[in-house]
């Protein structure tokens, strides 16, 4: 039997000699050819084993570059090496340990390592792992020759999966675009000229530069690249946009509490981003707790979790500020200021002395993670997107506080006039420690926020206060619309002025056309209008 | 009314006495005592107490617009920070060649940056006399157009603090950036020569000491003069009731820009001689929290009493030199409670209750006096 199985692989291994290479050969003649001792059949043998699109010569390609292919000495049989065990390269079956004497190692030049890893990466778009065959169906687009455009091809008519399908359509019409025939050169242009894609812009470039195009292939690509490249400017348009909205929505949620305080007390709190300090730390605490307690798929819902229980926090902080310190300093605001000012620098050497100075980290849960790509190269974060979210939801609350509950009703009347709110027998005294609790207790909850998006530190309140000064000074005292436009309309020129200035000194512009709009509009955008004098 | 007489005979004698402690004795202590003798004053101590000078000039600054004008600023650091680089940019332009990169008018960070040539406006700093002259006149400047800006359009109280925050802030990370030609982060530093004096020498630093407590001495005279003028009697009423001046006919905005700009030129100078005894500036004098900080050494000293602000900022300069060494994480916890007690509990400060004491004591006394005859009789 065993004779018989020789004679038929001799037969075998004649036949393969003899024969056509490109009708006859299998699978298994080329995994055999890969051990030859000649250089240019390894060569041939990598590539072939590439083009044949056969998920199985993966191992033994990936060995044959590692150098872990061995050879049988009695039959030429490609053998790969794991530890001291072998395996039959072509069929993967286990031949348990041979004598050093009876293999030897297959050499492996680095241009055959070349060609192992391009054919590799073309055989990666029949892997049976659907995210490797996207990664390899993307890898393609950036090298793109014809060999890549018929594999590519080839693995068209196999895919199923609808994202990889799109990103092989779109890596094969960037391998058509180079070379080929004219009419199919113009038809990939234009399939392509519908991304926003900086990638296949700089494709479009290269074909625009090389000399020889025909005039039709360079007239589409031209075309194209004018289209896309007023996507992409669009896209960085909507990015900015996008970032500027995200950035006032921080300085929103980090100014909001800051502007219900100043508008009904007068106030400023300097300790106000001690506050929103308090609440980070709040998070991060609540985190650490419910990594312990928690099973593990519910710790990602610690965050709902602390934003409750970091609006206790800081407005309980806020309160017993008010009653301990502030309400024995009104009608001094300067003095408050100073109090508020050395409030903060106590709170944050707390902090440090508690938690030490270390940035701590609070953990993004999963659904917050990442982010989706809206289109060409616009990506949105999610935690980005939530903050947003979370702001407007915040912003509606208050509004409704304000407008529909009668601790509302009593803060705008003392607000608009505190004696004659106090005449009208509104606890003016109870309004400011609830406004003051109110107002700490949001910037707790911005905390929270704030924690998704960077460092929790005992400096992270001084980060946003001064921002925050200017929100409430541009947009004006006891006016939550003021408030939302003049953190929007902030955070948008900031991050519009960006590109142009560098984002240093266009936060300089920044404040210096604040300090400039205070001479034309002193008390801000959405002033009070009021029958009071100053003083 | 002495509308003349800057200071009462007592007062005078004072300020004679601790001028010769400071400008005499203190150098004397320094350079003609033996070392170690219980009368030597270390080398150490004479930039600090240098430094304090300094400091309190910058107090009087404050006073001068806080404590009689009302006005709160709260970016007095930038005007310091401004004269300290403008003397900065002198002594930078003194080393010469003797840096690393060996540039004879290119100074060390711009030869690393790659420049070829010195900006402009570091031109002419190469002379004692324009340095010195920028010292005043930039703070002044910008004292100038913030001030008539904001007096203008009625700028006050806190929107007036939150201003003067920002303008601070935005110059802080304005010479953050290396492209400003500032030497970014780092500074300016690595000072050889000042006036052909050697900087880092003992005499220096004694000369330098002498030089800030005169400035300390004729700034004091100076803020002293203006509160006692008519102009000094109009910021006070501005402080107290803004709108019934304005009411009387009296226009607060030349008088308050005028305060504004000359408690600017102090705080100018008081950085210029600041620099050559600690020997860098750096952005970092910008920052916010120094300038709120200056605020509570006025206030610990008692605010509208100029003296009190020279005895606020010795105070707690001294306090925060012993304490940062010897407890530093307690430092912050300590300002912050000074902040805290002072506004709270002691809002005229050290000076307003030595004052409430001697009254107290005054008043003992008279009632004593008083009450013996009916004893007697």
């Amino acid at each position: 039997m065993s004779r018989l199985k020789a004679i038929a692989a001799a037969l075998l291994l004649l036949l393969s000699a003899v024969a056509v290479p490109a009708y006859a050969q299998t699978f298994e003649d080329w995994v055999r050819k890969l051990a030859a001792d000649d250089f240019g059949d390894k060569l041939e043998a990598a590539e072939k084993l590439g083009d044949l699109g056969d998920g199985r010569a993966v191992p033994a390609l990936k060995a044959l570059s590692d150098g872990a292919l061995y050879v049988r000495k009695s039959d030429g049989a490609a053998l790969i090496q794991d530890g001291s065990r072998y395996f039959d390269a072509a069929s993967g079956k286990g031949l348990g340990e041979l004598p050093a004497a009876d293999v030897d190692k297959v050499r492996v030049n680095n241009r055959l390592r070349g060609v192992i890893s391009a054919s590799l990466s073309k055989l990666s778009l029949f892997s049976a792992d659907r995210a490797t065959r996207l990664a390899a169906a993307k890898q393609a687009f950036a090298n793109p020759t014809p060999q890549t455009a018929a594999a590519l091809d080839r693995a068209l008519r196999s895919e199923k999966a609808p994202e990889v399908l799109a990103a092989i359509r779109f890596s094969l019409a960037a391998a058509q675009v180079t070379a080929g025939e004219v009419a199919d050169r113009v038809k990939a242009i234009e399939s392509l000229a519908g991304t926003a894609d900086p990638q296949v812009r700089n494709l479009l470039a290269a074909v625009l530069d090389t000399r020889d195009a025909p005039s039709e292939v360079r007239q589409a690509a031209q075309a194209a690249l004018t289209s896309i490249e007023r996507r992409l400017a669009m896209v960085g348009i909507l990015e900015n946009v996008f970032q500027g909205i995200s950035l006032g929505s921080v300085l929103l949620l980090a100014a909001v509490g800051l502007a219900i305080t100043f508008g009904v007390m007068g106030v400023i709190n300097m300790a106000h981003g001690e506050m929103i300090m308090l609440g980070a730390y709040t998070a991060y605490s609540v985190q650490l707790v419910c990594r312990a307690l928690l099973p593990a798929d519910l710790v990602g819902y610690y965050l709902v979790l602390s934003l409750p229980i970091a609006f206790l926090v800081s407005g309980a902080v806020g309160v017993l500020l008010e009653r301990g310190v502030i309400r024995y300093l009104y009608g001094r605001p300067l003095e408050t200021m100073l109090a508020t000012w050395g409030i903060s620098l106590v709170l944050q050497q707390a902090v440090r002395s508690i938690f030490d100075a270390q940035n701590k980290e609070v953990a993004n849960p999963e659904w917050m993670t990442g982010g989706f790509d809206l289109m060409g190269g616009f990506f949105v974060a999610w935690n980005r997107l939530y903050i947003i979210i979370f702001c407007f939801l915040m912003l509606g609350i208050i509004a409704l506080v304000l407008r529909r509950t009668s601790f509302g009703l009593h803060m705008r009347a003392v607000t608009q006039n505190r004696d004659m709110a106090a005449a009208m027998g509104i606890p003016t005294a109870r309004v400011d420690a609830l406004t003051f609790g109110l107002g700490s207790g949001l910037a707790g909850m911005a905390g929270v926020a704030l924690s998704q998006i960077g460092n929790v530190s005992p400096n992270l309140g001084q980060i946003y206060i001064v921002d925050s000064f200017l929100v409430v000074v541009f947009g004006g005292v006891g006016n939550l619309v003021g408030t939302l436009v003049a953190s929007l309309s902030l955070g948008l020129i900031n991050k519009i002025l960006e590109p142009f200035a560098g984002a240093v000194l266009g936060k300089v512009a920044v404040l210096v056309f604040i300090i400039l709009f205070i001479q034309w509009r002193p008390r801000g955008l959405f002033a009070l209008k009021g029958r009071f004098v100053e003083q | 009314m002495t509308r003349h007489s800057l200071l009462t005979p007592r007062g005078w004698l004072v300020f004679l006495a601790a001028g010769f402690v400071l400008i005499v004795l203190l150098p004397a202590a320094n350079r003609l005592a033996a070392p170690g003798g219980w009368l030597y004053l270390p080398d150490y101590l004479v930039p600090l107490i240098g430094k304090y000078c300094c400091y309190a000039m910058l107090a009087l600054a404050m006073d001068l617009i806080w404590g009689y004008a009302g006005i709160l600023s709260l970016g007095q650091g930038a005007f310091f920070a401004l004269g300290g680089y403008c003397m900065g940019m002198y002594l930078m332009r003194q080393i010469g060649d003797r840096g690393v990169y060996k540039n004879p008018v290119l100074p060390d960070f711009m030869v690393f940056l790659n420049w070829k040539e010195l900006p402009w406006y570091w031109q002419g700093f190469d002379m004692f006399w324009f340095a010195a002259l920028m010292v005043v006149l930039v703070p002044a400047a910008l004292a100038f157009v913030l001030g008539w800006l904001a007096f203008r359009s009625r700028v006050t109280g806190v929107y007036l603090s939150i201003i003067t925050q920002a303008m601070t802030f935005a110059l802080m990370l304005a010479f953050f950036r290396n492209n400003m030609g500032f030497g970014g982060n780092n500074g300016l530093t690595d000072f050889k020569d000042l006036l052909g004096l050697q900087v880092q020498s003992p005499t220096t630093r004694v000369g330098l000491l002498i030089a800030s407590a005169v400035g300390l001495g004729l700034s004091f005279l100076l803020c002293r003069w203006i509160v006692g003028s008519k102009l000094g009697r109009v910021c006070r009423a501005l402080r107290d009731a803004e709108s019934r001046v304005r009411f009387l006919g009296y226009s607060p905005t030349g008088a308050k820009l005028f305060v504004f700009v000359v408690a600017a030129m102090i705080s100018g100078i008081a950085g210029a001689l600041y620099v050559p005894q600690v020997g860098i500036i750096n952005p970092g004098e910008f920052s916010p929290a120094n300038s709120i900080e200056i605020a509570i050494w006025v206030a610990v000293g008692g605010r509208g009493t100029l003296v009190g602000a020279i005895l606020g900022a010795f105070i707690v300069n001294a306090a925060k030199t012993w304490l940062t060494g010897a407890a530093p994480e307690v430092w912050l916890f300590f300002l912050g409670a000074l902040f805290i007690v002072v506004t709270l509990l002691l809002p005229r400060g050290v000076l307003g209750v030595m004052r409430d004491w001697q009254t107290r004591r005054a008043a003992s006394r008279a009632t004593a006096v008083a009450a013996k005859p009916v004893e007697a009789t």
